[in-house]
């Protein structure tokens, strides 16, 4: 039981993570109609920030927080001067010039720092785990991503449902020439839109690196399940893409930690162990399909434009 | 069709006898380099054919036709693994295992559109990828040697390099040739009107989603039998084949090409390859002047000058090469 208290939190704390990116993509894909494969390298600067930051500053905060800031300007510039140019494209053309962008950032990456990966090593007092329930210990750092995830989420849904800057956001992407011509700075709204899913991105990429190796095409994999999780959750929702990424999380780390026993019930043991692994990893594929089959605009669409 | 002297026409013409020319080249230097380049290129051209079907004239854009690369390679694999090393039995099992999993991938994601489209076929895409991945008796992730070539009762000697070639080159063509004729026929048109404007086909009275299906299942086979093809060049069936970024590289040529142009795809995989291969020699050539030593590590990195290019001929050549040759007659 204990087991599989900590597996949710686990899983909590990686759809958490997938929500970050999945965030990001949802409101630069809600509201200026741009699918981003390369959001995925702007996961990954952040994490390769992070890490630089740290070793120059000696601080895991405060290389953390310039990473951050780094992202952001990245971001920013990189709308600026190529993603502007691809609004009001074909979705075809977003793809293709985003692919292209992949394979820049993973090549300049190369370049800056060098083929082998980077490690980023945690500061003493999160590596302690704590006791959150009687028996069961639980990394204070894993306790401090679900806790950042959940305030970023809250911050999110203050800032486009609750302030002017989230209402202007709200109005260029339901009318984005009604919004220029009411004296709305449309480009400038679109950059800082741009600039903070890079940031989200960003935290995500940075938060993950203590946990995994910093490396080359780190951001491909999870980028494809950030694509999941909006699709299930219905794209440019932030709330479906909140639901859908910590039910993604969750089912993909569930289904990794118990698959191989529940198998085993039904396979040999050796059979059990060949097949899990592999269906483990499909089986948010499948419900993706699943979903797609019954909603095909997800589970909470954004009423049509 | 007229066979009239356009740039367009001069430039497919001249390509054709290139490539025919490639095995007498390497023959007569006893360099066999360029053999194997081109052998890829053909299969890749091939591949690509088949997606612009889908994409340059159905407007479906599948974001996973890697994958029918990697089921198509896997049937020659695993048969050939378990003893089967009979083309016969291989190659129609190659094309009737992909156009059964495009049937069940194109009934399902046929049913969204756009943004929709593109993300479910690419899901569906990792789902065979982390599917090879956990073929532990078949090599996973390492992937799996093939020893034997599919044999073809001594009718074709797969392991002569020139054989293989022509074998490829006259697929190709056939290809081309067939696809070319399907666009053009009744059932191309529908595809091509469902592309611009699907609920008048509908309201018209032609039930587009059958047709759609049918090409996407068409596509898959093609890109199955390419498969195939590839799996006994290499010698080799990994997952990487059917990696997400190979499917990127299948988008990449048809749209370099020319979409909706019957030897864009073609064209496109000839121009993506040549610079793969191109472009450190250009970098390190251009560079030494300045750099000195420093241009030879220069060249490796490459792939920074072809990322930005992709976003150059999204902004500026939509048409792709072909469309540029298209161009330059009217201009």
């Amino acid at each position: 039981m204990l087991l599989f208290i900590e597996q949710c939190l686990n899983g909590l704390q990686f759809g958490l993570l997938l929500f970050l990116l999945a965030a990001g993509l949802t409101l630069v894909f809600g509201i200026m109609d741009l699918v981003n494969l390369a959001h995925g390298s702007l996961y990954m600067l952040g994490a390769y920030f992070a890490a630089t930051f740290a070793a120059w500053t000696d601080s895991f905060v405060l290389g953390a927080l310039l990473a951050l800031g780094a992202t952001l300007v990245v971001g920013m510039a990189l709308e600026v001067v190529a993603l502007r140019r691809l609004y009001g494209r074909d979705h075809l053309d977003h793809v293709l010039g985003t692919f292209g962008l992949i394979l820049f950032f993973n090549e300049l990456v190369r370049l800056v720092w060098g083929p082998a990966g980077l490690s980023l090593s945690l500061p003493m007092w999160f590596i302690y785990p704590v006791e959150i329930l009687p028996g069961l210990f639980y990394p204070t750092y894993r306790i401090a991503i679900i806790v950042t995830a959940l305030l970023v989420a809250l911050f999110l849904y203050i800032l486009v449902m609750r302030t002017r800057l989230g209402m202007l956001i709200r109005a260029g992407a339901s009318n984005r020439e009604m919004t220029g011509a009411l004296g709305v700075n449309i480009n400038l709204l679109y950059t800082l839109v741009f600039g903070l899913g890079a940031a989200l991105a960003g935290l995500a990429g940075l938060m993950q690196a203590p946990i995994l190796t910093v490396q080359i095409g780190m951001g491909e994999n999870i980028l494809i399940l950030a694509f999941v999780v909006i699709i299930i959750g219905g794209i440019g929702s932030i709330r479906g893409a909140f639901i859908a990424a910590v039910l993604v999380g969750l089912i993909d780390t569930i289904g990794r930690a118990f698959l191989p026993d529940l198998l085993r019930l039904v396979l040999t043991s050796r059979g059990a162990s060949t097949v899990a692994p592999a269906m483990s990893s499909m089986m948010i594929y499948l419900l993706m399909a699943i979903v797609l089959v019954l909603r095909p605009e997800g589970l909470f669409p954004v009423s049509s434009k | 069709m007229t066979a009239a002297l356009t740039p367009r026409n001069v430039v497919i013409a001249v390509l054709m006898l290139l490539l025919a020319a490639v095995p007498v080249y390497a023959a007569v230097t006893a360099n066999n380099f360029l053999v194997t380049l081109f052998t890829r290129v053909l299969i890749l051209g091939m591949a690509a054919t088949s997606l612009n079907l889908i994409l340059g004239y159905g407007g479906m854009v599948s974001f996973g036709h890697a994958v029918y690369l990697g089921i198509g390679g896997y049937a020659v694999g695993i048969l050939a693994f378990e003893g089967a090393t009979s083309g016969f039995v291989q190659w129609p099992l190659a094309i009737l295992v992909s156009a059964l999993f495009a049937l069940v991938v194109g009934a399902l994601s046929l049913r969204t559109r756009g943004v929709y489209f593109i993300m479910i076929t690419l899901a569906f895409a990792q789902l065979v990828y982390y599917f090879g991945v956990g073929l532990d008796r078949y090599g996973a992730d390492d992937g799996l040697t093939i020893r034997t070539r599919s044999q073809f009762a001594g009718l074709l000697n797969l392991s002569d390099r020139a054989q293989f070639y022509y074998l490829c080159l006259a697929l190709l063509v056939v290809t081309i040739y067939l696809i070319a004729r399907l666009v053009n026929s009744r059932f191309g048109m529908v595809i091509q009107g469902a592309r611009s404007n699907d609920r008048r086909m509908r309201a018209i009275g032609f039930p587009t989603f059958r047709y759609r299906l049918t090409a996407f299942v068409i596509a898959g086979a093609v890109c199955g039998l390419a498969g195939a093809l590839l799996a006994n060049h290499t010698g080799f069936i990994s997952p990487a084949t059917m990696h997400w970024t190979r499917s990127g590289d299948l988008i990449v040529m048809v749209v370099l090409g020319g979409m909706g142009s019957s030897f864009g795809p073609l064209i496109g995989a000839v121009a993506l390859l040549s610079l793969e291969e191109a472009l450190p020699v250009l970098i390190r050539v251009a560079a030494s002047p300045l750099f000195g030593d420093a241009a030879l590590r220069m060249a490796e990195y490459w792939q920074i000058v072809l990322g930005p290019l992709f976003l150059l001929v999204v902004l500026f050549a939509r048409g792709g090469i072909d469309g540029l040759l298209a161009g330059a007659r009217r201009g």
